[in-house]
């Protein structure tokens, strides 16, 4: 068996055993990046020289006797919204296209602290606003199980990375579903830690009461070993928990006893596909065969979450995004030209007597943030600017904004009057499975109607994941979603790895051609 | 409920973005929609409801007072469009009609 075709555990087993080094299991996840990702378009940058030199050391460190970190020698791929000092970080926009950032996120300092080999950083819809991968400005993401569909977003490379073989360990970021769908629709796991499990300082913040940096790995352990490694409170996040970290990695194999497993009837309604539904109620079944018990708990606010999320994400991208403005770094427009552009303006205006239309024309300043945005930013990313904007304009805050923030409330004590009753919530994580690229992208509403069950655990702040749970008759894979209450990430490892030893949808892997 | 397309433009100059005009029909279109999508929150009776901001509702988060390094100059800069040895350059603010 190949080493890329080797679970992040079995792999850490090989390397802990000195069967393999870090150069030939990092030099074996290159080559295969290098056979396929052409193809894929997972990878927006890979630096391979600096993955092999940091392997080696890891090599060095372990042949002399030294200790080595959790991660020993594993290659991870990283999306490219996390801060990584001195190279180039896009966060997938234009206006970022030449940034390089000054210092590295907590993250990425955790993952090399724990001797994990950065391969480099994967493609996303661009400021993580999508769910498709399409809104990149660099490159389009094809899933690796029909490379005519996408992958899922906004962490698409991410999931496409670790489905295709061409990383054992991704880190992504989930504001409405961005790690677990794509993660369900590439057919691998991908976790949501609890908002404040995991900090977020040097992440590119898209909207901040909602963002979460989480694991994609191809199987559960493998996760619960990745989230081990970048869980903890971070004095430079203030909204990092000060909890200690579960030993997830060692606690994931022991089986949940008396699991009550929870079903929401509102996620089993209008829009769900069939045969999702099907996988999914067959996936409940393996685990009343395996001794939970299964009841309903009604969500009645879940309608309201597309709505709800919809208003507060554009909210507070709106106002995050204000960063961008061609001063501080990122993209500027060509200044000479806009000048240039108003002094023409001014004439027509003036040559028209319209003394109104001259004295409403932008300062040149002003001109060049608006310029500057509107040339470094994308369709989807204005789209947001202007909701948000909109919703947050006199007369509109009450009316729009804090009307989400209520109704939050109230899809949060869902969760609560649910959570008394079960241990963990299990539904689908996506209404169909993957479509066809370009399908949705002149309709944003429907694109936005695939967040459906997955933004709900972001607006009420609790933690959940994506595990493979079957097929659709066109051979792509359908994700089962979980959710449980705050801050209980080891009960949610631990039920999904109950899951996964009694079923092998997780060991299945796409046909990528030429091997 | 349908935004027009004048409300459209002068959101696009405080968000600080300029919008071609087919963009602005584009937009002015979806807008509409995703508004319209929304209003279904209506039908919530939110009258008693708390809003909620965040979600985890820690209170303020404090550390102690003290000098510590921050960035170094020239790194802050190092992004900068245009600078100078030690400020970010702008096009001229002030007498600018």
């Amino acid at each position: 068996m190949s080493l890329t075709a080797l679970s992040a555990c079995d792999l850490l087993a090989k390397l802990d055993a000195s069967e393999v080094t870090s150069a030939e299991v990092t030099g074996a996840f290159l080559d295969r990046i290098e056979a396929h990702d052409g193809r894929i378009g997972a990878f927006l940058r890979v630096d391979a020289e600096a993955a092999l030199a940091q392997a080696a050391a890891i090599d060095q460190k372990r042949k002399a006797g030294n200790p080595v970190g959790r991660l020993g020698g594993l290659p991870v791929a990283v999306k490219d919204l996390l801060a990584t000092e001195g190279e180039v970080t896009t966060c997938g926009s234009r206006i970022l296209e030449n940034f390089r950032p000054p210092y590295n996120a907590t993250v990425i300092e955790k993952i090399r602290a724990a001797d994990g080999v950065i391969l480099g950083k994967t493609n996303m819809d661009e400021f993580a606003m999508g769910g498709s991968t399409e809104n990149s400005a660099y490159q389009l993401t094809r899933n690796p199980w029909d490379t005519t569909r996408i992958p899922g977003g906004s962490s698409g490379g991410a999931a496409a990375a670790v489905a295709a073989g061409m990383a054992p360990l991704s880190v992504g970021s989930d504001t409405g579903g961005s790690i677990r769908a794509p993660a369900g629709w590439c057919g691998i796991t991908g976790l949501k830690p609890t908002y404040g499990r995991v900090s977020r300082y040097g992440l590119v913040a898209f909207a901040s009461s909602l963002d979460q940096i989480g694991p994609l790995a191809q199987t559960v352990p493998d996760t619960a070993l990745l989230l081990e490694v970048l869980a903890g409170h971070d004095p430079k996040d203030s909204t990092s928990v000060n909890l200690p970290v579960p030993r997830y990695a060692e606690t994931v194999n022991q089986p949940l006893k008396g699991l009550r497993l929870g079903i929401v009837p509102e996620h089993f309604g209008e829009g769900l596909d069939g045969e999702v539904e099907k996988a999914v109620r067959e996936a409940v079944a393996v685990y009343e065969s395996l001794g939970a018990t299964v009841r309903e708990v009604s969500m009645p606010h879940s309608k309201y979450t597309v709505a709800t999320y919809y208003i507060i994400a554009p909210c507070e991208a709106s106002s995050n995004l204000a960063r961008y403005d061609g001063v501080h770094y990122g993209y500027r427009t060509d200044v000479k030209q806009v000048a240039a552009d108003l002094e023409a303006e001014r004439k027509k205006y003036e040559d028209a007597g319209d003394a109104a239309a001259v004295e409403n024309l932008d300062s040149v300043l002003v001109r060049m943030y608006r310029k500057t945005r509107s040339e470094g930013f994308g369709p989807e990313v204005k789209r947001r600017i202007m909701l948000g904007t909109y919703a947050l304009s006199a007369g509109y805050y009450n009316a729009y904004y804090l009307k989400a923030l209520k109704v939050r409330r109230l899809i949060r004590q869902d969760f609560d009057r649910a959570f008394q009753q079960v241990d963990v919530i299990a539904g689908p994580v996506t209404p169909t499975a993957a479509y066809p690229i370009g399908d949705k992208v002149d309709d944003p509403l429907a694109m936005y109607l695939c967040d459906l069950y997955t933004a709900t655990t972001n607006l009420a702040g609790i933690a959940a994941l994506s595990i493979p749970c079957g097929f659709s008759s066109e051979g792509l894979p359908i994700g089962l979603h979980l959710q449980a209450p705050p801050f209980e990430e080891e009960r949610l490892l631990r039920g999904a790895a109950m899951f996964q030893r009694a079923t092998d949808w997780h060991l299945k892997r796409p046909d990528l051609g030429g091997e | 409920m349908a935004i027009s397309r004048a409300e459209v433009e002068k959101v696009s100059l405080l968000g600080r973005l300029l919008l071609s005009e087919a963009e602005l029909e584009t937009m002015t279109a979806q807008m509409g929609q995703i508004l319209g999508y929304v209003e279904l929150l209506n039908e919530v009776d939110t009258e008693q409801v708390e809003p909620m901001a965040h979600a985890v509702e820690v209170s303020d988060v404090f550390r102690s007072d003290e000098v510590r390094s921050g960035l170094a100059r020239d790194q802050a800069l190092a992004n900068a469009p245009q600078r100078d040895d030690e400020c970010y350059r702008v096009p001229a603010v002030l007498g600018d009609s």
